[in-house]
C-alpha cells in the first residue's frame, strides 16, 4: 500500500466518483468535515426542539414521548455523528500534513470507514420515522429501558451504533499506523506536534472502548432477540453491569472528545502568542495520565446506583487526581499566553474562551466528583451544564477554532475576519446564555431529561432557551464564512499566521492535492 | 444590517424581560432540614470557593496577559518554554488541595452510608410513573400520583403553585426519628430524590438499595424522579410530609381505617353513576398517562381503549387484563394497585366511556370475590 | 511494515470486545466479593462457622416480597422478620399463588441490604433463580433457611432480604 506514488502525480478526478472513490487524505478529511458540519445542524435543531419545549412550563411544542426521542437522538448525534468524525476529518486533512507523509498509512480503507458512517446515521435518522419513533431512552441508554422497554426501533439503533464504531476503529488503526510509521524520518516522538500526540493518545483509547461498546450493545441485542439475560434481572442478569459496561466505554469517550482539542488548542495559542508552547513534555505526559486515568473512574458516573462504600471513595479519588493532570495542561496554556506577543484572530478568539469556558467545566466536573455532593448533583440540570460546557465550548469550540485556523491552508484564501469574529461573539454569548443558567436551575434541583418543569425553574429556562436559539442561528454565519471561503478572497500565504511553526505551513496555501511525495526536514529544534 | 439586528434584541428584550419575576430566583443548593442534607450543602459550598479561588487567580494571570502583552501593544514575545520549578508546583499544590477536599467529603459519605439503628423502615418501590409507599412495620401500603390535573399541563388552566410537584398521598413520616429507605423498582430503573433529605438513590428492579434520613423540621418537602423512566418521568413527584410522632401515630391509624373502608365498600350495591364518577376520577389517576384522556391511546405503544375490542367485548377479558396486566407490554397487573371498588368503578367507566356504550356494570362485589381469591 | 502494526491494533480490538464480555462473570465475581447490588452466594453453603454462634449479638433480619410489574401472583412474606445470634440458623416462610388461569412460571431473584453484609448472609436451603412452575390456582409455601456470619461488621444491626418473582413464561416459551 506504501507503493501509490509515481503514477499519481495526476490532479482530483472530476465529478461525483472523485468523492466516492477517493483514497485522498485531503478529499476524505473534508468529507469527514462536511458531514460533521450537517449532523452538527441535525443535532442542533433537535437542540432547538428540546429549548422550544422548555420555554415555558408546560407542554406547547411536543408530546413527552417525542421530547425524549429528541434528547436521545441529539446526544447520540452530536457525540457520534458531529463531534467525533469532525476530530477524524481533522485528522485525516492535518495529521499527515504535520508529520511529512504523503498520505494516510491505508487510504484506501480510510475512505472505507468514512463512507460507513452516512449510511450508518441515515439508519439512526430513520428510526424517527419508524412505529413507535425513534430511541427514547437516552443517550446513555440505560437497561431495562432500552431492552425489555424500548421502541421496536432499539435493533436499528444497535446496528447504527455497530456501524459507527466499526467506522471509529478502523480511523482510529489508520491513524496510529500513519503516525507511528509514516512520521518524516527526523521526526522523532518528541518532535510531534502536540495535535498529532493527542490523537495517537486518542486513537489508543478508541481502540481500547470501541470494541467495549459495539459488545454492550450486541449483548442489548440478544437480550431483546435471543433470549439472553445480560441485563435482564429476571433471568438472572442485572442492569447495573449494563452501566458499568456503558460508562467502561463512556468515560474514555469523553475523553475522545476533548484530548484532540487540547492538541488544537495547543498549536493555536502558541501561533498567535508568537511564542514556544510552555511545558511540552508536560502536556504529552499530562494527556497520557489523562487517558490512563480515564480507565479507572467509570463509576463515578453511578455514585447513585448503591455502590459500597470503598467503591464510593475509590472512584472520588481517581476522579479528583484526574484535575491534576488537567490543571497542569490548563496552566501550560496560560504561561504559554503570558509574555507573548499576543493577537486576537478568531482561531486564538476560540482557543481563548477554551481555555476559560473549558476550565469552568472542569471545575464543575470537579465538584461532581465530590460523591456526597453528586447525590444532589446527579442526573440534574447541574450535570446537563457542566457537560455541555466541557463538549460546546470545549470540543466544538476547538473544532470551530481548528476550522478557521487551518482554512486559508485548505482553501487557498483567507476567510472574512469579520464574520468570524460575529460568529465567534454571537456563539460566545449564545453558549454562556444558554448553559450558564442550567447551573442554577441544577442547583435548585431541575431533574435533566424532562419535558417539563415546576414553576421555579421558569425563568432560567426561558433565558436558556433565548440563548439557544441565538447559538443554534449564529451557527449559520460559520457555514457563511465557509462558503465564501473556498469560493474565494484574499490570497492566503503559505504562512499565513505571522507566528505559526511546523510542516503544514512549509507547503503551499492550498496545499496541493498531493503533499510530501519526498520527506521533509526539520528546523533544528528541541520541541516543535 | 447591524441596526437590524440590534433593534431585534431590543424588541425582543423588552418583550421578554418583564416577565422574569426576579423574587423566587433560587440559584443553589438547598440546605436542607437534615444533619446530611447540611454537611453536603457546607461540602459544595467549600468546594465552589476554592474553585473560585483558582479561577481568580488562573484567569488573572491570562487577563493580565491578554491585556500587557499584545502586540498592538508593542510586547515582544519572550522565547522561554519551560521551568520545571513551577512545573513541579503547580503538579503538586493541586494535590494537597484535593487533599483538603476529600477529607470532609470522606466523613460526610460515611455518615451517609450509616443505615444502622432505624426507627422506621419504609419501602419505596417505583412504578411507570408513580411511586409506592409501604411502611414495613405497619400493614401499610398505598401508591402515591401525581395530582397535577391535566387542563394544566396542557395550558388550558392556570398552574398551581406547586406545579408538577404535587402528589393525591403524600409519604408522611415523624420528624426526629431515623426513616430508612428500601429501594426497589417495578419495571425500569427510577431514582428517587428530595433534594431537602440530600438523599437520591437509584430504585432497581429485583434490586434493593438503602438511604437513610432524620428530618428535623416539620414541613412539606418535594422532589422529583431523577432516572429517566419512560415517558412521563418528569410527572412523578415525589411529596413527603415530616410531621411530629404524635401526629404520624395518629395518621397511620386514621389512613388505616380509610383503607378498610374503602375495602368494606365493595360490599354494598353500587349504582351505574357512582361507578361511573369514581371510575373516571381513577381513569385520569392511573390510565391516563398511556391510554389519554379521550382513551384514543398512543399508537403503537398504548392502544385505544376507545371502541376497542378489549373495552367493548368479553367482560372477562378485559377484568383479566386490568386485574393481571399484559406480559411484555407497558400494562400494569392493577389488582396489586388499586382497591374493588375502584377496579370495578375504572372497568365499568372504561367500557362506557367514550362512545363504548355496552351498558356493563361491573360490581364491586365481583370483583373483590376475584381479589379474595388473591 | 504496515501489517505487523495493523494486526497488532486489530487483535487488540478483537481482545477488548471479548474482553468486553469477560466483564460480565467478572462483574459476578466482584459482586460476591464486595457485596455489590446485595447480591449474595448462588450456591447454596454448609458452611460451619468456626467461632460458633455468637449470643453477645442480634441481628435482625427483615423479609420482603415483590412482584416485577406483569407478575400477577399471589406472593408474600409469612413472618415479617427474624431476630437472631449470627451464626445460628433462621428461617423465613414465602407464600405464592398462581392466581391466573394459566399455568405460569416464575422466578425469583433475591437481593440483600445493606449491600456491605451480603457477603455475610449464607443460605443453606432457597429457592431464588429456581423456576418455579406453577398450575392455574396452585399455591405453595417456600421456606428458606439461612444465617449470618459472625465475623459481620459491628455497625450492622439489621438487614433485608428481599424476593422480587419474575414472570419467565414467555422467556421460556421463547427459547
Amino acid at each position: 500500500m506504501t507503493s501509490i506514488s509515481a503514477t499519481e502525480h495526476h490532479g482530483p478526478e472530476k465529478g461525483l466518483m472523485r468523492w466516492i472513490l477517493t483514497t485522498n487524505h485531503k478529499d476524505i478529511g473534508s468529507m469527514y468535515l462536511i458531514f460533521s458540519l450537517l449532523m452538527f445542524f441535525i443535532g442542533g435543531s433537535m437542540a432547538l426542539i428540546i429549548r422550544m419545549e422548555l420555554v415555558e412550563p408546560g407542554l406547547q411544542v411536543v408530546q413527552p414521548e417525542f421530547f425524549n426521542q429528541m434528547t436521545t437522538m441529539h446526544g447520540l448525534i452530536m457525540v457520534f455523528g458531529a463531534v467525533m468524525p469532525a476530530f477524524v476529518g481533522l485528522a485525516n486533512w492535518m495529521v499527515p500534513m504535520m508529520i511529512g507523509a504523503p498520505d494516510m498509512a491505508l487510504p484506501r480503507l480510510n475512505n472505507f470507514s468514512f463512507w460507513i458512517l452516512p449510511f450508518a446515521f441515515t439508519m439512526m435518522l430513520s428510526s424517527l420515522f419508524m412505529d413507535g419513533g425513534a430511541p427514547n431512552f437516552g443517550w446513555t441508554f440505560y437497561a431495562p429501558l432500552s431492552t425489555t422497554y424500548a421502541p421496536p426501533s432499539v435493533t436499528f439503533f444497535i446496528f447504527a451504533m455497530h456501524m459507527a464504531g466499526v467506522s471509529s476503529i478502523l480511523g482510529a488503526i489508520n491513524i496510529i499506523v500513519t503516525v507511528m510509521n509514516m512520521r518524516a524520518p527526523a521526526m522523532t516522538y518528541m518532535k510531534m506536534p502536540l495535535f498529532v500526540w493527542t490523537w495517537l493518545i486518542t486513537a489508543f483509547l478508541l481502540i481500547a472502548v470501541m470494541p467495549v461498546l459495539a459488545g454492550t450493545v450486541t449483548m442489548m441485542l440478544t437480550d431483546i432477540h435471543f433470549g439472553t439475560s445480560f441485563f435482564d434481572a429476571g433471568g438472572g442478569g442485572d442492569p447495573v453491569l449494563f452501566q458499568h459496561l456503558f460508562w467502561f466505554f463512556g468515560h474514555p469517550e469523553v475523553y475522545i472528545m476533548i484530548l484532540p482539542a487540547f492538541g488544537i488548542i495547543s498549536q493555536i495559542v502558541p501561533t498567535f502568542s508568537r511564542k514556544p508552547l510552555f511545558g511540552y513534555p508536560s502536556m504529552v505526559y499530562a494527556t497520557s495520565s489523562i487517558a490512563l486515568l480515564s480507565f479507572t473512574v467509570w463509576a463515578h458516573h453511578m455514585f447513585t446506583v448503591g455502590l459500597p462504600l470503598v467503591g464510593e471513595l475509590f472512584f472520588m479519588y481517581a476522579t479528583m487526581l484526574i484535575s491534576v493532570p488537567t490543571g497542569v495542561k490548563v496552566f501550560n496554556w496560560v504561561a504559554t499566553m503570558f509574555r507573548g506577543s499576543l493577537t486576537f484572530e478568531t482561531p486564538m478568539l476560540f482557543a481563548i474562551a477554551f481555555i476559560v469556558l473549558f476550565t469552568i467545566g472542569g471545575f464543575s466536573g470537579l465538584m461532581l466528583a465530590i460523591s456526597p455532593a453528586d447525590f444532589q448533583y446527579h442526573d440534574t440540570y447541574f450535570v446537563v451544564a457542566h457537560f455541555h460546557y466541557v463538549l460546546v465550548p470545549g470540543a466544538v469550540f476547538s473544532i470551530m477554532a481548528a476550522t478557521y485556523y487551518w482554512l486559508p491552508k485548505w482553501t487557498g484564501y483567507m476567510y472574512d475576519e469579520f464574520l468570524g469574529k460575529c460568529h465567534f461573539w454571537c456563539s460566545f454569548i449564545g453558549l454562556n446564555l444558554t448553559f450558564f443558567p442550567m447551573h442554577f436551575v441544577g442547583l435548585a434541583g431541575m431533574p435533566r431529561r424532562i419535558p417539563d418543569y415546576s414553576l421555579q425553574f421558569a425563568d432560567f429556562n426561558m433565558i436558556s432557551s433565548m440563548g439557544g436559539f441565538l447559538f443554534g442561528f449564529a451557527q449559520i454565519l460559520f457555514v457563511i464564512v465557509i462558503v465564501k471561503c473556498v469560493q474565494g478572497g484574499k490570497k492566503a500565504k503559505a504562512v499565513c499566521w505571522e507566528g505559526a511553526k511546523g510542516l503544514e505551513w512549509s507547503v503551499p496555501s492550498p496545499a496541493p492535492y498531493h503533499t510530501f511525495e519526498t520527506p521533509p526536514n526539520l528546523p533544528d529544534e528541541k520541541y516543535p | 444590517m447591524l441596526a437590524k439586528i440590534v433593534a431585534s434584541v431590543f424588541l425582543f428584550v423588552i418583550t421578554f424581560l418583564p416577565r422574569l419575576s426576579l423574587a423566587d430566583w433560587a440559584v443553589n443548593m438547598t440546605e436542607g432540614v437534615t444533619d446530611v442534607s447540611r454537611s453536603v450543602y457546607s461540602l459544595h459550598m467549600q468546594i465552589f470557593w476554592i474553585c473560585v479561588a483558582i479561577a481568580v487567580v488562573v484567569f488573572s494571570v491570562m487577563l493580565w496577559s491578554i491585556i500587557h502583552h499584545r502586540k498592538s501593544a508593542g510586547a515582544k514575545a519572550a522565547q522561554f518554554h519551560e521551568n520545571t520549578t513551577i512545573e513541579l508546583l503547580w503538579t503538586i499544590i493541586p494535590i494537597f488541595i484535593l487533599i483538603a477536599m476529600a477529607v470532609p467529603a470522606t466523613a460526610t459519605l460515611i455518615d451517609m452510608y450509616d443505615t444502622k439503628e432505624s426507627d422506621i423502615d419504609i419501602q419505596v418501590t417505583g412504578y411507570q410513573w408513580k411511586w409506592q409507599y409501604q411502611y414495613l412495620s405497619e400493614d401499610l401500603a398505598f401508591f402515591s400520583n401525581l395530582a397535577t390535573p391535566k387542563e394544566q399541563i396542557s395550558n388550558l388552566a392556570v398552574k398551581n403553585a406547586n406545579y408538577l410537584l404535587e402528589v393525591d398521598e403524600p409519604l408522611v413520616i415523624p420528624i426526629g426519628k431515623k426513616v430508612r429507605f428500601l429501594l426497589t423498582s417495578n419495571d425500569v430503573i427510577h431514582s428517587w430524590w428530595v433534594p431537602a433529605f440530600a438523599v437520591k438513590k437509584d430504585a432497581i428492579p429485583g434490586f434493593i438499595n438503602e438511604a437513610w434520613t432524620q428530618v428535623e423540621e416539620v414541613g412539606i418537602y418535594r422532589g422529583q424522579c431523577a432516572e429517566l423512566c419512560g415517558k412521563d418521568h418528569g410527572f412523578m413527584p415525589i411529596v413527603v410530609k415530616a410531621v411530629p410522632y404524635e401526629d404520624y401515630l395518629v395518621w397511620v391509624s386514621d389512613k388505616k381505617t380509610i383503607i378498610a373502608e374503602q375495602e368494606a365498600a365493595a360490599a354494598r350495591v353500587w349504582t351505574m353513576a357512582e361507578l361511573m364518577e369514581q371510575g373516571e376520577k381513577v381513569y385520569q389517576t392511573n390510565c391516563a398517562a398511556c391510554h389519554q384522556p379521550n382513551g384514543e391511546g398512543i399508537s403503537p405503544a398504548f392502544p385505544a381503549l376507545k371502541g376497542s375490542v378489549i373495552a367493548t367485548q368479553d367482560q372477562q377479558a378485559h377484568i383479566d387484563i386490568v386485574l393481571n396486566g399484559k406480559a411484555g407490554t407497558a400494562m400494569q397487573a392493577y389488582a396489586a394497585q388499586l382497591n374493588a371498588v375502584d377496579l370495578a368503578a375504572v372497568i365499568t367507566y372504561e367500557r362506557n366511556a367514550w362512545g363504548n356504550n355496552t351498558g356493563d356494570l361491573i360490581a364491586p362485589q365481583y370483583i373483590q370475590s376475584l381479589l379474595k381469591d388473591k | 511494515m504496515h501489517k505487523k502494526l495493523i494486526l497488532q491494533l486489530s487483535t487488540a480490538c478483537l481482545g477488548m470486545f471479548l474482553f468486553g464480555f469477560a466483564l460480565v462473570p467478572l462483574y459476578d465475581v466482584f459482586c460476591e466479593i464486595t457485596g455489590l447490588n446485595g447480591k449474595v452466594d448462588l450456591v447454596e453453603s454448609k458452611k460451619k462457622y468456626h467461632a460458633g454462634v455468637d449470643e453477645t449479638r442480634l441481628i435482625k433480619v427483615q423479609f420482603i416480597a415483590n412482584r416485577n410489574e406483569n407478575m400477577p401472583w399471589k406472593f408474600s412474606a409469612q413472618n415479617k422478620e427474624v431476630v437472631l445470634h449470627p451464626g445460628a440458623n433462621g428461617q423465613a416462610i414465602f407464600y405464592v399463588k398462581n392466581t391466573t388461569q394459566r399455568e405460569m412460571i416464575g422466578q425469583a431473584i433475591v437481593s440483600v441490604s445493606p449491600s456491605a453484609s451480603a457477603k455475610y448472609f449464607h443460605k443453606t436451603q432457597c429457592f431464588c433463580f429456581e423456576r418455579q412452575a406453577l398450575k392455574a390456582g396452585q399455591e405453595e409455601s417456600i421456606g428458606v433457611v439461612f444465617s449470618i456470619d459472625p465475623d459481620i461488621p459491628e455497625e450492622i444491626t439489621k438487614m433485608t432480604l428481599s424476593y422480587t418473582f419474575f414472570d419467565i413464561t414467555d422467556a421460556i416459551a421463547e427459547r
